[in-house]
Order: C-alpha cells, then sequence, then structure tokens
C-alpha cells in the first residue's frame, strides 16, 4: 500500500500531464479547422487537373510515341517511393500507420528482385524507416520550419522526382500519405503518379469528347504532365497535414480522458487509505481509553 | 447578347472564382481568345496576361500561367497565380517587372522563356499606366 504522500504525488503528477494533453489538443484542433479548409480548397485543383489529364489520355491514340511521364518507360523494375510524414510525433499512429503500409509495401518490391529508391518527406517517417531501410533513403525533405504549407514546397518535390525521371532512376513512382476522411478516420493511401494511373471510370462509359487542342497535343501534355505531378504531391501534402492535426487531436483527446480516469481511480484510493489511517487511529484512542 | 456559361478559376489554394459570365477572354498560349457559349471543348494554356470576365460588369485578372479546359458550357480555368486587378498592389507590380526585365536579359534563357517574359512584361505595363 503506498503511503498518502506517494498518492497525492502522483495524482499531482498525472494532473499536470493531462493539463498538457488537454492544450495540446485544444492547439490541434485550432490547426486542425484550418488544414481542413485548405484540404479541401485544395481538393478541386488536383480532381481537376486529374480529370483533363484523364480525357488527354482517352483522345490518345498512339501509345508508343506518347509521353513517358504519362505512360511509364514500359519498364517495371525500379521503384520510387515517397513517403510523406509528419515532423512531430505525438498524433497516434499517424506516422506508425504511413510506415506500416510503406513498409509492407518494400517489402512487396524486394521480394520481387526489384530495385527500391525512397523519398522521405517529414523526420518522424524517416525515423522509423531509418531503421531497416536505411540504405535505400535517396533523398529526405522537411518543412519543419513552415507554418503553411504552400505550393512551392510541394513544387520542390516535384521538380525533384521529374529530375530522377528523366535521369532514368525508377520506373514507378509510388505516394504514401494520409488521406483525411474526417476527423476520427484517417486512412493511409499509396498513390501511383507515374505513370498516371488510369482509374477506370465505370459510370456510364462517357461520351468521347473530343477537344481541340492550341497548341498540339504533345506541348499541352509537356506542360501539363510535371505540373500534375506537383500538383498531386501538394494535395497529398495537404490531406497530410489534415490527417496530422486530426489524429493528434483525437489522440489527445483519448490521453486526456484517459489521464481523467486515472486521477479517479488515485483520488478514490487515496480516500480510501485517508479513511483507513482515520479509522485506525480512532480505534487505538478508543481502545486505548477502554483498557484504562 | 448570346447565353451564359460556367466559369470556375481554380488555384491550388483555393476557389478564386465561381460564377457565370457571357463572355471571357484569355491569354492563350498563341494569343487572346474570346470564348462564348457553346464553344467547342477545347484545351489549351496560358501566357502571362489578363483574362477578363464579362457578365454585366467586367472584372480581370492577372494570371502567369494556367490550364484551360472548355467542355459543355463550363469554362476550367487551373492556374496558380490569378490574381484580381482590383486588389494588386502597385509595389507587387514593380517587383515582378523588374524580376522579369532581368530575367530577359539573362543569356541563359530559352527562347520560350523569353517569350513568355516578354508577354509578362508587357501585360504589366499596361497595368501600370
Amino acid at each position: 500500500m503506498p503511503s498518502l504522500d506517494d498518492l497525492k504525488k502522483r495524482i499531482k503528477s498525472v494532473k499536470s500531464t493531462q493539463k498538457i494533453t488537454k492544450a495540446m489538443k485544444m492547439v490541434a484542433a485550432a490547426k486542425l479547422r484550418k488544414a481542413q479548409e485548405s484540404a479541401e480548397k485544395g481538393r478541386p485543383y488536383s480532381e481537376k487537373m486529374q480529370n483533363i489529364i484523364l480525357n488527354l489520355t482517352k483522345s490518345i491514340n498512339d501509345t508508343q510515341n506518347a509521353p513517358k511521364l504519362l505512360v511509364g518507360t514500359g519498364e517495371d523494375k525500379k521503384y520510387l517511393c515517397v513517403v510523406l510524414t509528419a515532423d512531430r510525433g505525438l498524433c497516434g499512429g499517424f506516422n506508425s500507420n504511413i510506415c506500416k503500409l510503406a513498409k509492407s509495401n518494400f517489402k512487396k518490391i524486394l521480394s520481387e528482385g526489384k530495385e527500391l529508391k525512397i523519398i522521405s518527406v517529414g523526420s518522424k517517417g524517416l525515423d522509423q524507416i531509418k531503421r531497416e531501410y536505411g540504405n535505400y533513403v535517396i533523398k529526405k525533405f522537411s518543412f519543419k520550419d513552415k507554418k503553411q504549407i504552400s505550393f512551392n514546397e510541394a513544387d520542390i518535390i516535384g521538380q525533384e522526382i521529374i529530375n530522377l525521371f528523366n535521369k532514368n532512376e525508377f520506373d514507378k513512382c509510388i505516394l504514401f500519405y494520409n488521406n483525411f476522411k474526417n476527423v476520427i478516420t484517417q486512412i493511409p493511401q499509396a498513390q501511383q503518379i507515374i505513370p498516371a494511373e488510369k482509374e477506370q471510370s465505370n459510370d456510364n462509359d462517357e461520351k468521347l469528347v473530343s477537344y481541340e487542342f492550341e497548341p498540339d497535343e504533345d506541348e499541352i501534355l509537356e506542360d501539363l504532365l510535371p505540373k500534375n505531378i506537383s500538383t498531386q504531391v501538394f494535395k497529398a501534402l495537404l490531406e497530410n497535414a489534415a490527417s496530422e492535426q486530426g489524429s493528434r487531436m483525437t489522440a489527445m483527446d483519448n490521453a486526456t480522458r484517459n489521464a481523467g480516469d486515472l486521477v479517479d481511480k488515485l483520488t478514490i484510493n487515496y480516500n480510501r487509505s485517508r479513511q483507513a489511517s482515520i479509522t485506525k487511529e480512532l480505534i487505538e484512542i478508543i481502545s486505548g481509553a477502554e483498557s484504562l | 447578347m448570346s447565353g451564359k456559361f460556367k466559369v470556375e478559376i481554380i488555384s491550388p489554394e483555393q476557389k478564386i472564382l465561381n460564377t457565370e459570365a457571357s463572355e471571357v477572354t484569355i491569354p492563350s498560349y498563341e494569343g487572346q481568345m474570346g470564348i462564348l457559349k457553346d464553344h467547342i471543348p477545347l484545351i489549351t494554356f496560358l501566357r502571362p496576361g489578363f483574362i477578363s470576365v464579362k457578365n454585366q460588369v467586367e472584372s480581370k485578372y492577372f494570371v502567369e500561367e494556367g490550364t484551360v479546359e472548355f467542355s459543355d458550357n463550363s469554362l476550367l480555368i487551373l492556374t496558380s497565380s490569378a490574381k484580381d486587378l482590383k486588389n494588386l498592389q502597385k509595389n507587387s507590380i514593380n517587383n515582378l517587372l523588374e524580376e522579369a526585365e532581368r530575367k530577359i536579359k539573362d543569356e541563359n534563357s530559352s527562347d520560350k522563356e523569353k517569350f513568355v517574359l516578354s508577354h509578362k512584361v508587357q501585360s504589366l505595363r499596361e497595368i501600370i499606366q
């Protein structure tokens, strides 16, 4: 049985932890609103961009001469994985979920005897990946000092990816990030960006619109495809930022609640032992008086 | 006047404009292009210049680059740099102008870049006047 003093100290320490988690939850909630807003505002851009690309792909008949960024190198040997994580911890399973998904993919790629290259964005994910796959990491990004992610950051990563592609460093590029569904659910996702994945939209076999291009198709694609890569990265970054805050908020909410439960339990214990010691003292006094 | 069609200008950060218009003029890569209702489906991209959206009133936006898609009477402009002319500060225009002029003199710029830059300089000068 711990002494009264010990219990008191424990209650105090749990309470101060609770205060911290509560504050973190509140900060996360405030940031979440902002992040969620920008994630939602950013969605139309990337969706429409993807749409245009899809429309363009449909109208291309000659796949041999189509730009490589769109159809890939035609080989399937070298993989580039871009893992997007947060720069900060204490956000529940956020970072681990992405890493788990990424690692299982790495394993598969390697077991098939293919070459693997990793670009990591965010320091927390790097820490987890480094242990097993440190040798494969070719580039690290971290935007720790940036308060708000802007398109520029995404563009830096996008340019890097395109550079590597032009140097023939990889055949396929996969993005790993958390998709923000709502505050409680974030779904880790793997999205292939090179070659552009053809999502077969099965809604009523869409009327094939024949577009007029100005200047010609190739030039537009040349301009559009690199932009699309950056856009997809940007989308992933935004979704990630929102997910991080959401995940942190729920994690900290849980922590606060757990701390509350613990304080309750400890307080009951404390009161019980206080009561016991009072009773003990009374018995001692009474039995002392009786024996006289 | 012909009928109206939907116009959307979207940047990666937000939707800048979502409205209807009777006529839109865009600075397409190969020249100014006016779009009215029932235009044929079109994909093109932009050079620096002004987008002017005509409804009862005319509003103008300065863009540096972008992609335009028109289909089913809805015009979609994806750009990372559309700015409403009304909100543009004189200082920032001058900064942009200086930078563009410096780049145009740079020997390393390709002809294509120079072409784009010259349009940028021209449109920026227009705003100042």
